[in-house]
């Protein structure tokens, strides 16, 4: 299999790519690999869609736990402001 | 004598009512564990009433607060990575090596990714999809999931992660990628 075969059919390598891409830079080389399989691959071309669609949901998450509706039940609050208090008197 | 010197600055005794829901929805959406968020709530305003002294009022209380919070979120990932769930992970690494064919690197027929389904529809806001989205995180292993959430959830930089979880640069990157396969793999099992 000649090098451009090769990095047509390795979507093991392309996935990796299409993370790293995510994060950080990619080299010039690992640009080209890239694109040169994505031109000619439409299931990696699903995955890299899902892929940035699946980080982008779990950073809402995260910033939607800043306005959640979960609640400490009050007993326990209460317990804790005391245990708080009294490590107040101690000191 | 920390109730006068940190009187000006901080005010312990409006803490449970200010700040215990707004911490405890935070450990939670890190953990993904009720007990464990609870326990930390409560291990964070102990800690801080020890640390009082060192807040300069450069922050605000909560930004204080939460950054303690955080470095015990930390110190949680460690432990729970460490030890037995090794086992986890090799579990979960097994599973994908029939992700791809060995030789070439190439799909396998029955793992390749379909669409959702959803795509066009504002997934974003589709709660059940949000839903399987959290049991499907909850699956990965306890490194993985450290790993994963430190990077997208808080933006630490890479550096960092490797040094507080102790993983190896080029692991980090194996880690990152084994975590994402997996993940999509669950949603795509559980949802279609």
């Amino acid at each position: 299999m000649g090098p451009i075969k090769k990095i047509q059919y390795n979507c093991k390598q392309a996935t990796f790519l299409i993370e790293k891409k995510l994060i950080d830079k990619l080299t010039l080389r690992e640009k080209i690999e890239l694109h040169i399989h994505l031109a000619g691959c439409s299931v990696c071309r699903v995955f890299d869609k899902q892929s940035q669609l699946i980080n982008k949901m779990v950073q809402q998450f995260l910033k939607s736990s800043n306005n959640s509706d979960v609640h400490l039940n009050a007993g326990f609050k209460q317990d804790l402001q005391q245990r708080i208090e009294e490590e107040l008197n101690k000191k | 004598m920390l109730a006068t010197t940190t009187s000006s600055l901080l005010n312990p005794h409006k803490w449970v009512d200010n700040y215990a829901d707004y911490l405890y929805a935070y450990a939670l959406a890190r953990l993904n564990d009720e007990e464990q968020a609870r326990d930390l709530v409560q291990e964070v305003f102990l800690a801080a009433l020890e640390r009082a002294d060192m807040f300069e009022g450069k922050s605000t209380e909560r930004t204080w607060l939460t950054a303690i919070l955080k470095n015990k979120i930390i110190d949680t990932y460690r432990r729970r990575s460490s030890g037995l769930n090794n086992v986890t992970i090799r579990a979960a690494e097994q599973e994908q090596e029939d992700f791809f064919y060995p030789a070439d690197g190439h799909w396998r027929e029955e793992h390749r990714p379909k669409e959702f389904g959803i795509e066009d529809h504002d997934p974003l806001h589709n709660k059940e999809f949000n839903l399987v989205l959290q049991q499907c995180l909850k699956k990965l292993p306890a490194l993985w999931l450290a790993v994963f959430t430190m990077k997208h959830m808080e933006d630490e930089s890479t550096e960092n992660i490797c040094t507080e979880l102790k993983v190896t640069s080029a692991n980090f990157w194996v880690i990152i990628h084994r975590t994402k396969l997996n993940l999509r793999a669950c949603l795509q099992k559980t949802w279609i």
